[in-house]
């Protein structure tokens, strides 16, 4: 293979070789190389398969714009995969093995490229037509073929082994791009003492300069200027430069987001190094310098391997050294692409011709043609290409008044391309600032701004050098003025510039079939300009219509070569003139970004915390299976040796109800609420009387929402006039809490109340069981727990085992039960004391399961189980829980809404099976009849259902249509395999007269 | 990421320490079971979803944990004004920015 490189040509270190493999070949390369240049200089130009069509792909772009040549990148050390990485952007390192994608079996010969045979398969929405009929072949046929040819790259297979870094960062001016506008802006600025960012996504500043060392600034050759600039920018302290780091995305006041690679260069990864660090910077103001991207011409044939921009082909030569080809035709619209051709011949490149599509072209560029003696050919369209995996040649035609003439084909093994420049205008669009159509240069511009920025250079549409550099000079005048700087701009000679225009074109004027034409617009998303025609043919008007259609510009690289292109197209094929049609919105991140960087810290662990009791640690210790609850961890069973969660939830519901359960409820939400009008307030937050309640006493507590339906519940004690201790359920505490603060900040600010969460300063320890008096009593100074003087649903302040507790007799099993709430520090103790104390009572700890199961049997709802958000308090049966005389509370108003007092509403009922073995599922839908045809009308589901150890038969809660009706009736549960009969009963299943509660 | 101002604390705060919380400017009728079916119905569900300058409540949770009003431009998404709870909308004639 013959090395295309240049001796000492660019700017790689010819002395320092590097070597990595690409598809299971070891290449060398240079230190300074990407994959796409070391590949190119080791005459690879075939880099991948396309998307849709599987066709051969070169790469055609020297920057993140890349839209083929996307590669799987892995370490061999750390065995990190990550797929679809621009080879144009990833540097060369010893560890670095890269894949091409998108072929099988080899890059060479894809068996899927059958496809590009069948592209009429494939026009635009082939999603929505190809797929559609017959519909039975949609399961077994379409949907697997679909998916396996979706997507680009493979996804990674396992956990991501990097770390991620975020930071926060402020500054006076973030500069985004160090090409020369870039540059320039910063000089100003920076000189005038304002505290200054400039990023690049490349490895070095400088952009466009890095292409251009003929150029001469300020009397210095291009790359000297550059040298000295960077030079005086960093001995500057005010000033921070940031290389690989892109930024990705501009967001509300001025906050850009800014991802910066830290090790995907490096053979060797530093111990505990982030692999990439997010940004998220808060500029005063921010210079956009991102210069302009290059288009593509489209025509038949502008996507075979070899066929790439002209201004990637100079970028390649002059930055890199490598030639791209040894035979070269340029084809262009615009002046630049001529510069890359005399570049190329100055450095000893052949070129065989200059293929321009204007008549008219600078007398300058047709002098410098001359000297350098290659063909020019003015007025000439480009037809087609040749070569399988690699352009052999190129047919051009001349065009005359509008007809294309004879064509003649030229052979090449490298095709420039130049279609005019694009500013870039990603960031801009992400602040919703406004576009302006620029008639001469048939480009968007960008308009009014809706943020504190400002553009400068190619990206606000400037052309060369020196204006670029006069631009990005007083944008960094204008930005540190506006931050009370006071900056001088300064204009620079500039020798040798490359001024230049061109014109924008629609597909090029073809003597052949425009229908069998294969000229590409979006390359990364395989879609053609014939694409663009059919879908507006098909009555697409709005360019979000084509694009969706077509998926024009929805590939990773969003549309940065294809958007233009397919703009003008498509506005031509409407009869539209391009800025009424509009171009689609930029979204961010510019160029695709890795979760990791996001995520940043936040994984693992550190992305959702997990809330543990202070009695954690003992279930953790003592076996306990646990279960999450909103954010906390709870034990859910306590399994001894051999059992399952069956048989343990069994064994732990006899032991609690024959003798003693002990039962962690720390998690429960507990919210304080003290004041002169604490009693009020209570009145007006929940549907029950307060004012009676006598301190010592607790009463169950039910709250609705403004609407009607229950939105929280929990055991509420007074413990003394002016003081309350709420508990609400595990879930809700932090609603509950701001809701309360709602109303009392905003509705009733004259109360005087104060509300305090104190769910982790407690910790709540609930015994059940008929020994959890005789267990309790020698425990507890400074109090008489006797069934007189404690009676159920009493409160009090005591010691327990020797800690202070808050005690409440209450009970969410039917059991006497008694609640401790003891400082959190001491709940393990009180914990370890109860359990120890317990054991002549056969003390059994239990987990939320086994809760579950006992409250079912007694009826008691769980909120946000068997309720939903549309269930009333008469609904779930809980009607006397609404205080009677009450005038107003918060929902009360809405309890006579025509809907809410409507007849036939869902209602909570009881289930009992006909087979008392067969445990219904929860969720399962009920009918009346089960007969009925298919769809059947369903009136209910089950919203709780359990093996009831204590009753010997399975028990289940529902809702019910007109449920309270349907006492005694049977109703259906159609499950997949049988239809089962329930017995409609009361959900109150175990001694509804709540005798044991009063033992 | 926006910049709120939460005129308890006077400070100027990330989006990331609040939370939005409906339509400003609703207040709970101080008799509700003296409203009809539609006037009811009216409190409970019906908002303005302006679009332009769009009167709104936050709360900065992660801070004072006051709730406060503001004004917002749905279009720019911009804040106009910030303003204590029970406070009277502000004059924003300057503004020019329904639409």
């Amino acid at each position: 293979m013959k090395q295309q490189r240049i001796k000492d040509h660019g700017r790689v270190n010819h002395d320092r070789p590097v070597s990595f493999t690409f598809d299971g070949v070891s290449y060398r390369g240079l230190e300074g190389d990407t994959v796409a240049s070391a590949l190119l200089a080791n005459g690879v130009h075939l880099m991948g398969r396309s998307f849709k069509y599987h066709r051969p792909r070169g790469v055609m772009c020297a920057g993140s714009e890349e839209p083929n040549a996307l590669i799987g990148t892995s370490r061999q050390s750390t065995g990190r995969f990550e797929p679809n990485t621009r080879a144009t952007m990833q540097e060369i390192h010893a560890d670095l093995t890269a894949n091409s994608q998108n072929k099988w079996p080899s890059l060479k010969f894809d068996v899927g490229a059958i496809n590009d045979g069948l592209y009429m398969l494939f026009s635009a929405g082939f999603y929505y037509k190809t797929f559609m009929w017959p519909k039975s072949f949609w399961d077994k046929v379409y949907e697997p073929f679909i998916r396996k040819a979706a997507g680009l790259g493979q996804a990674p297979s396992e956990e991501d082994p990097d770390q991620y870094a975020s930071r926060y960062l402020h500054c006076d001016i973030l500069i985004v791009g160090a090409g020369p506008a870039g540059l320039a802006a910063a000089l100003s600025a920076a000189r005038s003492g304002a505290d200054v960012v400039l990023v690049d996504e490349h490895v070095e500043a400088g952009g466009s300069l890095l292409s251009e060392p003929s150029i001469e600034i300020d009397g210095d050759e291009a790359w000297s200027w550059l040298k000295n600039t960077m030079a005086e920018l960093n001995s500057l302290s005010n000033i921070r430069v940031m290389s690989r780091t892109t930024a990705i995305g501009y967001y509300h006041q001025n906050m850009v987001g800014l991802c910066q690679k830290l090790t995907d260069h490096l053979a060797e990864l530093p111990k505990h190094a982030p692999r990439e660090r997010m940004w998220r910077v808060r500029a005063r103001q921010v210079i956009l310098a991102q210069g302009a991207i290059e288009r593509p011409l489209v025509f038949d044939g502008n996507d075979r391997p070899g066929v790439m921009l002209a201004g990637a082909a100079q970028t390649y030569l002059n930055r890199f050294g490598v030639s791209v080809g040894n035979n070269v035709v340029v084809a262009t619209s615009h002046d630049s692409a001529w510069y890359a051709a005399f570049d190329l011949i100055d450095a000893g490149i052949s070129v065989a011709a200059v293929v321009d599509t204007r008549d008219d072209i600078a007398p300058e560029l047709i002098e410098a043609a001359a000297v350098r003696k290659v063909k020019v050919l003015s007025g000439h369209t480009v037809t087609g290409t040749k070569g399988r995996l690699r352009v052999a040649s190129v047919r051009v035609n001349p065009v005359t008044s509008g007809v294309v003439g004879a064509g003649h084909e030229i052979n090449c093994d490298a095709l420039l391309i130049c279609g005019g420049w694009t500013p870039s205008l990603h960031l801009f669009s992400h602040t919703k600032g406004s576009l302006n159509w620029d008639e001469n240069a048939e480009v968007f511009l960008p308009g009014e701004q809706a943020e504190a920025c400002h553009i400068a250079g190619a990206g606000r549409g400037m052309w060369g050098i020196r204006n670029v550099l006069d631009d990005g000079s007083n944008a960094g005048v204008e930005a540190a003025n506006a931050v009370g700087f006071n900056a001088k701009a300064e204009s620079l000679p500039v020798a040798n510039d490359r001024d230049g225009r061109g014109v924008t074109h629609i597909e090029l004027p073809t003597d052949r079939s425009a229908e069998k034409a294969k000229a590409f617009i979006d390359y990364q998303n395989d879609v053609t300009a014939k694409d663009i025609r059919l879908a507006v043919r098909e009555g697409m008007r709005s360019i979000e219509h084509v694009k969706r259609y077509t998926t024009n510009g929805m590939a990773t690289d969003q549309g940065k070569l294809s958007n233009m292109n397919g703009l003008m197209i498509a506005a031509d094929a409407v009869g539209k003139p391009a800025p009424k049609v509009g171009l689609t919105t930029f979204r961010p991140p510019y160029t695709p970004t890795t979760f990791g960087a996001f995520a940043g810290y936040h994984r693992g662990t550190h992305f959702d915390v997990t809330r543990k009791t202070p009695i954690d640690s003992w279930a953790d210790e003592n076996g306990a299976a646990f279960e999450p609850v909103a954010l906390w961890r709870r034990a859910w069973y306590f399994p001894k040796a051999d059992e399952d969660m069956h048989k343990a939830v069994a064994r732990e519901c006899k032991a609690t109800r024959e003798s003693l359960g002990i039962f962690d409820a720390s998690t429960l939400g507990k919210i304080e609420v003290v004041g002169p009008d604490a009693a009020e307030f209570m009145n007006r937050m929940y549907t029950n009387a307060w004012t009676k309640l006598a301190p010592g006493r607790c009463r169950y507590g039910l709250m609705l929402g403004e609407d009607g339906y229950i939105m929280d519940d929990g055991v509420i004690g007074r413990l003394s006039n002016d003081k309350f201790h709420i508990t609400t359920t595990t879930g809700g505490a932090a609603r509950v809490l701001n809701m309360m603060e709602d109303y009392l900040q905003t509705e009733w600010p004259d109360l005087k109340v104060w509300l305090t969460s104190t769910t982790e300063q407690w910790a709540t320890i609930a015994l059940n069981g008929p020994n959890g008096r005789k267990l309790l009593e020698p425990l507890v100074e400074g109090l008489d727990i006797s069934a007189e003087n404690f009676p159920h649903m009493a409160i009090a302040e005591c010691t327990v085992a020797g800690f202070p507790a808050r005690l409440f007799r209450i009970s969410f099993t039917g059991e006497l039960g008694f609640e401790i709430n003891v400082p959190a520090r001491h709940g393990r103790a009180l914990w370890e004391a109860l359990w120890e104390a317990g054991q002549q009572y056969n003390i059994c700890p239990y987990g939320t399961e086994t809760m579950h199961v006992l409250r079912a049997e007694k009826g008691y709802i769980i909120v946000g189980q068997d309720t939903d958000g549309t269930v009333t308090p008469v609904d779930a049966g809980i009607g006397w829980a609404i205080g009677k005389t009450k005038t107003d509370f918060v929902g009360m108003r809405s309890l006579s809404r025509p809907d809410v007092t409507a007849p036939n509403r869902k209602q909570l009922v009881g289930l009992l099976t006909d087979d008392p073995n067969t445990v219904l599922v929860e969720g399962a839908q009920i009918v009346d009849d089960p007969e009925q045809s298919i769809p059947m009308k369903m009136i209910g589901h089950v919203t709780s259902s359990y093996w009831s150890e204590s009753l010997g038969h399975s028990i289940a809660m529902a809702v019910v249509e007109g449920g309270n009706k349907l006492m005694g009736d049977t109703l259906y549960v159609p499950m997949a395999d049988q239809t089962i009969a329930v017995k409609v009963t009361s959900f109150v299943f175990y001694d509804p007269d709540g005798e044991r509660l009063k033992l | 990421m926006l910049l709120i101002h939460c005129p308890y604390c006077d400070k100027t705060l990330p989006e990331l320490e609040f939370t939005y919380a409906g339509e400003a400017h609703l207040n709970r009728p101080v008799e509700p079971s003296a409203l009809t079916d539609e006037q009811w119905r009216d409190f409970l569900f019906i908002r303005s979803n302006k679009r332009g300058v769009h009167f709104e409540r936050w709360r900065h949770t992660h801070g004072c944990a006051r709730f406060f009003n503001a004004a917002r431009d749905t279009v720019s998404d911009k804040f106009l004004s910030t303003y204590r709870a029970l406070e009277p909308k502000p004059n924003l004639d300057n503004s020019d920015q329904t639409s």
